[in-house]
């Protein structure tokens, strides 16, 4: 007989998600949760929780965590790490958390070269605090601050962040992907794979930004927010390798 | 050890780093940037961690990375940057963990000037971030005391699982003393509660987010019981020819200095004045001034500020006795001789008042 399916070992039983219906944080909980057993982590690992919806993440993950102050997950996990560098580091941040208040600490950590791991959850509202406009917020889309949609001339633009972050000589390796359907799930935990062995191979820092629904904000079922994903979504932020540096400078 | 020769600012270093600290996160900024730059010389040469951040804010959330996973952690700054670190305290206060930070005070508010001021007490005594929280504040007031009262800082930190402010301000970071410095510690404890990835144990988790509004209430009281032992055991003070004394000075650190020389001026006059130095701004020694005030009715509370410290004086003596206030803030340092004017205005007053 073949498993085709088990709990993973570092994600709590016995708990009630706060998720909601098709709400991205859970999927990749889980990508993460596999990854952290099959590759071996777990026993080390540190994980720094946001101030966002996955504030509550210890709730799942079976591993040592400690939630940040809204953004400033890069310059805790440099404290740890820095001090304890035979730990596993990873932050989980959102997109309000990483691009918006925590940009400084983002690209400061980036530029360090910390090593670190950022999974980096774009779900282009604040979903949180009632779905206001994020950094990441498409042009035209509505949010409880935009109500007329994003205009740019008073609003800005969307913030690519991780194009931003990529070229810098300390991010060892840089990943976009999107959680669509079943081929995306596979690519995240592909990419969030990758970016985890960055770190394991004693590299430097690695990020992959996942773009992931917010159903409940964006005022959509779960299966149109899938489609919205790849129909709208994934063509401002194009899936795909932003720097892979493992084999030398770019 | 022998006495060095040596400025507030390396003493707070040197004496971290005997006191088992290695690892330093901090921000660049006048008057405390010799501490900094200790740091940056010497942490690594020990097998320690320096990090220069993007920012003070940066730099303390750093401090409780550091802090959780167990270690012995010190940040600086002057006025402006600890502003930028108030959330972060108040996140260390909320997880209860160690941490040493040194303010270097400067005048203010707003980016004010890099000359010595006592413009912070308000904030360092009132656990100047949000929520309900306060930070055990010690104020050195002379280079020996830095070195002394570091250690006491680090061990208190432990102790109690809270971040311990140490106030000082840009004439104590500059001045150069001979000092002598308590040994290097070496083999602290381990920490049980510090994250350090779970093993074959139970995993630990460090939030502040308590939504339970009932949990919420129990953890700020378990914070209150904290703090109420640590108002027991770890109040300090230093008094100065009070025996004797008709007036009392009240003053910390750099201004303590000053009203010790007023003092002996004042006494070749016939001025029977002494000092009560509090040591420890939070807790203040309010038993000890209120003992004092059963037969003292004459005080005089002198500050490089407009008034913050007075406030606590006047807390503690519950109406009795008579206060007068002396400040120069904006980084106007007083002399002895404007101290000794004062004390002896007050003391005729006194005497005139008596006949
Ligand atoms: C200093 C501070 N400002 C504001 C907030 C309120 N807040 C909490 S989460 C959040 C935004 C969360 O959005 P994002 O990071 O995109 O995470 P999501 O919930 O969408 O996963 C905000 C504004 C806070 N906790 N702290
Ligand atoms: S509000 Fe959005 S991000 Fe938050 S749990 Fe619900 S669906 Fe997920
Ligand atoms: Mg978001």
């Amino acid at each position: 007989m073949k498993l085709l399916n088990k709990w993973p070992s570092y994600y709590k039983k016995d708990v009630v998600t706060h998720y909601c219906p098709g709400c991205g944080h859970g999927i990749v909980h889980r990508i993460v949760a596999e990854l952290l057993e099959e590759m071996d982590l777990g026993k080390r690992a540190v994980c720094v929780n946001p101030a966002g919806c996955a504030v509550l993440a210890y709730k799942y993950f079976d591993i040592d965590m400690i939630e940040s102050a809204h953004g400033r997950g890069t310059a805790i996990a440099t404290g740890v790490k820095r001090v304890k560098p035979e730990l596993f580091v990873f932050t989980y941040q959102g997109d309000g958390d990483l691009s918006a208040i925590g940009t400084a600490e983002t690209i400061h950590s980036a530029n360090r070269g910390e090593h670190i791991t950022v999974i980096f959850i774009n779900n282009a509202v604040y979903g949180m605090t009632g779905g206001q406009m994020a950094p990441t917020t498409l042009l035209g889309q509505r949010t409880t601050t935009t109500l007329g949609g994003r205009n740019p001339k008073f609003d800005g633009y969307p913030l690519h962040i991780t194009d931003m972050i990529a070229p810098l000589p300390g991010v060892i390796y840089a990943e976009r992907t999107a959680i669509n359907g079943p081929a995306g799930i596979q690519r995240t935990k592909k990419a969030i794979q990758a970016a985890f062995q960055v770190q394991v191979d004693g590299l430097g820092y690695s990020i992959v930004e996942v773009l992931s629904a917010c159903p409940t904000n964006w005022k959509m079922t779960p299966e149109e927010s899938f489609k919205w994903i790849t129909e709208v979504m994934a063509k401002e932020y194009v899936p795909g390798v932003l720097t892979d540096k493992r084999g030398g400078p770019a | 050890m022998n006495k060095v020769f040596m400025s507030g600012n390396h003493a707070f270093a040197e004496a971290a780093i005997r006191a088992g600290c290695r690892s330093y996160f901090g921000y660049p900024i006048t008057p405390q940037n010799e501490l900094g730059e200790y740091m940056a010389e010497h942490l690594p040469k020990s097998g320690g961690v320096f990090v220069q951040s993007e920012s003070e804010t940066a730099a303390i959330n750093m401090v409780i990375g550091a802090a959780a996973a167990g270690a012995r952690v010190m940040t600086s700054s002057s006025s402006p940057g600890i502003s930028l670190k108030q959330e972060g305290i108040s996140f260390l206060a909320g997880f209860q963990l160690p941490a040493v930070i040194v303010n270097v005070m400067r005048g203010g508010p707003g980016l004010g000037n890099i000359a010595p001021a006592q413009g912070d007490y308000f904030q360092a005594t009132r656990g100047g971030g949000h929520g309900d929280y306060r930070t055990p504040v010690f104020a050195p007031g002379s280079v020996q005391e830095v070195a002394d009262l570091t250690r006491v800082a680090f061990d208190v930190a432990d102790r109690y699982r809270t971040p311990v402010m140490i106030l000082g301000d840009g004439m104590l970071g500059q001045m150069k003393e001979p000092v002598e410095f308590p040994d290097m510690l070496v083999d602290l404890p381990e920490k049980e509660w510090a994250l350090r990835g779970r093993g074959e144990g139970a995993s630990r988790y460090m939030a502040s987010l308590i939504l339970d509004v009932m949990e919420m209430e129990r953890h700020n009281w378990e914070l209150v019981r904290k703090y109420q032992a640590i108002t027991k055991n770890e109040t300090l003070y230093e008094g100065y020819m009070l025996d004797d004394a008709k007036i009392v000075a009240i003053a910390y650190g750099t201004t303590a200095r000053i009203a010790r020389a007023a003092i002996k001026r004042v006494r070749k006059e016939g001025v029977p004045a002494g000092l009560l130095r509090p040591i420890t701004l939070w807790p203040f020694p309010k038993e000890p001034l209120q003992e004092l005030a059963r037969r003292i009715e004459d005080f005089v509370v002198f500050e490089m500020s407009t008034g913050q410290m007075v406030e606590d004086v006047l807390l503690s003596l519950e109406g009795r006795g008579r206060v007068a206030f002396h400040g120069r803030p904006g980084g106007v340092v007083p002399t002895p001789v404007e101290f000794s004017r004062i004390l002896y205005r007050e003391y005729q007053r006194q005497v005139k008042s008596e006949k």
